[in-house]
């Protein structure tokens, strides 16, 4: 994997270093709120966000971590202690240095308190974060969390400038509307409901870098119209969910144009059936398998999907640390199924149960009758209910659900992306993309708890594989499959993809040629 | 475009009760008469404090109805980002204001919007007043040139048909216009944008397919003034297309019906030439129905092309509704229902000042 990506790197490299200039046409979609993204995750904040802001790290398609705003980290013997030592002649967008404070802000006042994802795990293993001089930084930890070392991209733990925000009111600042970061493209307009422009941050730290003169990000709500604009020129790169499926095999064939589903390692999002384990039928593990065996998950990607995905063997995506392939598996079978069933001693046509759509495209609202049709084929007694996105959230967020389906992104490491769909500790309402389903074993509790504190990558590796084997057999979430990105563009542009975050990275590198 | 319900149902409300029958004895083919000064402020001053009225009513319903829908927008925030902590939830909520009782949020929006704040969006951390202004531009300019452009060839296309058909010369003309029009009513409008799209943009090259304006080109004055024109037309035309039809329909109709009067022959027998007959005696008489509807087309316009916007990119208040109410950002929904409802409200006043200049023997005392 690692030689994999060095070749890529090796031969992209001489191409780039021969261009600079130009400007990158590129699509958000959806228009995002705000760009500041400690306040908003939301892909298209961190597509646009991950040119502005950087993080101490960044990380390969391996998932490795390489040097960011830090030059050089180190971890002390007992996992508790990380200390990075950062990067000289770093400057904020705005002229104001850039120092040991700034992480040390951002880490311990701004993120502990507005990013979601990251203020549990800060409230709950970091013990300090200090800055030793104005060059290094260092975080103890009250306890070991083996994957710390992966929130260092601008997903999670990014750097905001401590001279903005200190003392404000985070959300009610005014720079949100014109964001300051250190990297190598800096914010120049916003023409909302139309484009957002950035352009080259001539102090970029890295000397020569980045190529690119500007990069304009356009908003075209249409899909059809944004696979035109494509098709015209008007914009250079297409990524995953910018058009739909069904137009991704056409614009692939067109002259000049390159694909690749690279780039999306750190993500590896997953599409899964969440059912209620609350109630019957659902609370009967057999049922669960029975469903397993019901649904025909190659149709799923083939057919309704455009062969654009890969069915999922279980919690862990493949491109996810960690991931074991051997794990009892669910080959499709309806009789199998009926036996199941059968052997259950539920009688499921005796509790109605409702598919509540997952409301993200036409894709979705196929699934929905897919999945429902093969329940009915094996004798569950099935209707599917519509809402949008609010009326979604809200509902799961509530259990207020019988079967639905979500996608969640993983973020390299089961502590991280999977664990909390599947602890007991995180059955809490309020909130969507925790164990909504409700699955309780003590086991894996354990499991996931001892292998997110574990040092030793061999050891990790044995629990998580002992993980997703006891989460398949209990079918703790039907796992239907891995969801692919293609992203396209056109053959003039090099460089887009060489990192673990694909097109979420800072762009330094990306030139336009022939 | 069912969002905007709420709001444009105000308009066939008072529109069908002033508009007179056509049977009455015509207006006379001479400049209207002076409207008296005092009825005629008289008559706005009474018009405006029931506007007031039904904009308020329609900020309290609207405050209602939009929390009727599950989800509110610290769930969606927390589900965007995926969220795996109750107590963001919980503070977004008390950030949000929406910990407090209904009525108390209510008396808190409301004499805000009295005072001219309309609120913060926490969603686009900007004020909502400063969101919808900065989108108003784009909108106006598409409503206005939709408008004018359907009502514009919609009667002179019908006036060509209804000509042709009364005077029986050329009678393809008008089945080729009726036909056309029939087809132009049918069609669902995204799908005429695309097809637009694909071969004005795609195929022939000659216009641009999204946007308000060539993005970074930095142009001023003139020639800013014609990327801005190029970008407009085709979702001019298809903003335009069904109305336009419409009016095509309206006018021809009316037409007709006013070319067989009396007044008319008489006009023709005192020797009027034909097209100031057409222009002075019939096409005054038949206008009436097309400014009746002119007034619910510029209110439904004024609710936002939804449809339009999103095909075309075009940065105006519909897209900016539309993503508002998927995202339950209650003050900035209620801020852009509360702009499009005064917009109606405001050219139904201007429909009804408009029918007593067409014609003059409706009377401007209490309104009626």
């Amino acid at each position: 994997m690692t030689g994999a990506a060095m070749l890529l790197v090796a031969t992209l490299t001489p191409v780039a270093s021969q261009t600079r200039g130009g400007t990158l046409n590129l699509i958000v979609q959806p228009e995002p709120p705000i760009l500041i993204l400690g306040l908003n995750q939301q892909s298209p904040t961190q597509y646009v966000g991950s040119k502005i802001y950087e993080g101490l790290l960044t990380y390969g398609a391996d998932l490795k971590p390489m040097p960011g705003l830090a030059k050089a980290w180190s971890i002390s013997e007992d996992g508790l202690t990380y200390r990075f030592t950062l990067q000289d002649g770093v400057t904020w967008h705005d002229g104001k240095p850039f120092t040991a404070a700034d992480v040390v802000f951002s880490a311990d006042k701004f993120l502990r308190q507005v990013h979601p994802r990251v203020r549990p795990i800060l409230n709950r293993y970091l013990a300090s974060v200090i800055a030793s001089d104005d060059h290094t930084v260092e975080f103890k930890l009250k306890e070991p969390f083996a994957p710390f070392l992966q929130l260092f991209g601008t997903d999670n733990m990014l750097v905001v400038p401590r001279h903005i925000y200190e003392g404000t009111d985070f959300a009610t600042n005014p720079t949100n509307q014109h964001p300051i970061g250190t990297g190598p493209f800096m914010f120049q307009s916003w023409t909302r409901g139309s484009d957002i422009v950035l352009i080259r941050n001539p102090n970029y730290w890295q000397k020569g870098l980045p190529y690119l003169d500007k990069i304009v990000f356009r908003v075209i709500p249409d899909s059809a119209s944004r696979a035109v604009a494509f098709e015209r020129g008007d914009v250079q790169v297409l990524r995953g969910g910018d058009v739909d499926n069904v137009d991704i095999k056409r614009l692939e064939a067109i002259p000049g144009v390159e694909h690749t589903t690279k780039g999306t390692e750190m993500y590896s999002t997953i599409t899964s059936m969440l059912m209620n384990e609350r109630k019957p039928p659902f609370d009967n593990v057999k049922v669960r398998q029975a469903v397993m065996h019901a649904i025909n998950r190659d149709f799923i990607v083939r057919n309704i999907f455009f062969g654009i995905g890969k069915v999922a063997t279980g919690p862990i995506s493949s491109t996810t640390l960690f991931y074991d392939p051997n794990v009892p598996t669910y080959k499709y079978d309806p009789k199998q199924a009926a036996a199941l069933l059968k052997e259950s001693g539920v009688d499921v046509f005796k509790y109605p149960i409702k598919i509540l759509n997952y409301p993200y495209g036409t894709a979705w609202d196929r699934l929905a009758e897919y999945v429902s049709q093969s329940l009915q084929r094996v004798g569950f007694n099935v209707q599917i209910e519509g809402t949008d996105a609010g009326g979604w959230a809200q509902r799961v967020a509530n259990f207020d659900f019988d079967t639905t389906f979500h996608f969640t992104d993983q973020f390299g490491d089961p502590a991280i992306g999977v664990s909390r769909l599947f602890l007991s500790s995180n059955i809490v309402k309020g909130s969507p993309f925790v164990n909504n389903e409700g699955y309780q074993s003590p086991k894996t509790d354990a499991l996931f708890n001892k292998a997110s504190s574990s040092l030793i990558p061999a050891e990790r590796q044995k629990l998580y594989s002992e993980v997703q084997n006891a989460l398949v057999r209990d079918v703790a979430n039907g796992y239907l499959f891995e969801n692919q990105n293609v992203t396209l563009y056109k053959g003039e542009v090099h460089n887009l993809i060489t990192s673990g975050v694909g097109t979420n990275s800072n762009f330094a590198t990306v030139s336009l040629g022939k | 475009m069912s969002a905007g319900s709420p709001i444009t149902g105000a308009a066939p409300a008072q529109a069908p009760k002033a508009t007179p029958t056509l049977d009455h004895t015509p207006a006379q083919s001479v400049l209207p008469q002076r409207v008296p000064s005092m009825a005629l402020a008289r008559f706005i001053l009474a018009k405006l404090v029931k506007g007031v009225l039904v904009v308020l009513c329609v900020v309290v319903v609207n405050f209602f109805l939009i929390r009727l829908a599950p989800g509110d927008p610290a769930s969606i925030m927390a589900g965007e980002s995926g969220s795996s902590d109750p107590n963001y939830v919980a503070q977004l909520r008390t950030q949000f204001g929406l910990d407090r009782p209904l009525p108390v949020q209510m008396a808190t929006y409301v004499l805000g919007v009295v005072r001219f704040d309309w609120g913060f969006s926490y969603r686009m951390k900007l004020p909502v007043l400063q969101l919808i202004l900065d989108r108003l531009p784009a909108t106006l300019l598409l409503m206005g040139s939709a408008f004018v452009f359907s009502v514009l060839l919609g009667i002179f296309l019908g006036v060509i048909a209804s000509r042709t058909r009364y005077t029986g010369r050329r009678r393809w003309l008008d089945s080729l216009i009726v036909g056309g029009a029939l087809l132009l009513y049918a069609t669902p409008l995204f799908w005429l944008s695309l097809l637009m799209i694909v071969l004005f943009s795609v195929e022939l090259g000659w216009l641009p397919a999204f946007g308000m304006e060539t993005v970074g080109a930095g142009l001023t004055g003139w020639s800013r003034v014609l990327d801005i024109t190029t970008h407009l037309v085709l979702p001019t035309v298809s903003l335009g297309s069904f109305y336009m039809a419409m009016y095509v329909r309206l006018t021809r109709a009316s037409m007709l019906e006013v070319m067989g009067m009396d007044f008319v022959r008489t006009a023709r027998a005192k020797g009027v030439a034909a097209p100031a007959v057409i222009r002075r005696h019939v096409l005054r008489n038949a206008l009436l129905p097309v400014v009746t509807f002119s007034g619910i087309q510029l209110g439904q316009l004024a609710g936002g092309a939804v449809l339009t916007e999103t095909v075309f990119g075009w940065p105006g208040i519909g897209r900016l509704m539309f993503d508002a109410l998927m995202q339950r950002d209650y003050q900035l929904l209620l801020g852009v229902f509360l702009l499009t409802s005064a917009m109606v409200v405001v050219f139904n006043m201007l429909t009804d000042v408009i029918y007593r200049v067409v014609d003059p023997r409706i009377a401007f005392e209490g309104g009626r």
